[in-house]
């Protein structure tokens, strides 16, 4: 089931009040973020937003495409490198 | 003979069902459309008038994507997806279900017929 709108989209607030004072700043920083489950929201383009995985944070430069979808879903939580045996390369 | 969003309607069905061989319509979309323009459901096709016809006409080039548009508009979300590097993209580019499916078995629509793999079995 789709997310209530009255609510409006779900972004750590942490994470907007930092875009916004790099935005008014006009600074290019990377972010640091655990919060994957946030949505990327317009004033967040151009910059580029480091998401943890579980391991690491995956620098993700964020593109007007971009907008609507989850921050989690730039950065793979799995690694798959293919089954033993098969030893074809892709 | 219907005609309709350049697909031809089958004669001997009723309007209802016949509507739904046009690409984007299902049967709720197909019971909608003849509802907002009052064609009885039950007629059979070719027991259209002219004027039914256009009428159904209209309210699908008005109100709703078909055929070409709609499969474009598709292959463009998946573009995008593929793109911008998602989750969903990259299941897209892999021809894997992009909804969470187990792949363990099945997924056979997405993943195609079955390829042996040699020496699968224990480690």
């Amino acid at each position: 089931m789709s997310r209530s709108l009255k609510k409006g989209p779900f972004v750590e607030e942490r994470l907007l009040i930092r875009v916004e004072t790099m935005n008014s700043g006009r600074e290019k920083r990377v972010i640091k973020t655990w919060s994957r489950a946030s949505t990327i929201m317009p004033q967040m383009i151009g910059h580029t937003i480091a998401v943890y995985n579980g391991r690491k944070h995956v620098p993700i430069y964020i593109t007007e495409n971009m907008i609507g979808h989850k921050l989690g879903e730039f950065a793979p939580t799995r690694l798959f490198r293919g089954h033993s045996g098969s030893e074809k390369s892709r | 003979m219907a005609r309709i969003a350049g697909v031809d309607l089958p004669r001997e069905k009723r309007v209802e069902i016949g509507l739904t061989y046009i690409f984007g319509i299902g049967l709720t979309t197909s019971k909608h459309i003849l509802e907002r323009t009052g064609v009885n459901p039950d007629t059979r096709v070719k027991d259209l008038t002219e004027t039914e016809v256009a009428k159904l006409r209209e309210e699908i080039d008005r109100n709703h994507q078909v055929e070409g548009d709609l499969r474009r508009s598709v292959s463009l979300n998946i573009k995008r997806l593929i793109e911008i590097g998602s989750y969903r993209g990259i299941r897209h580019r892999r021809g894997l279900p992009s909804r969470g499916q187990r792949t363990k078995t099945n997924a056979r629509t997405r993943r195609g017929a079955k390829k042996t793999v040699a020496g699968k079995k224990k480690a």
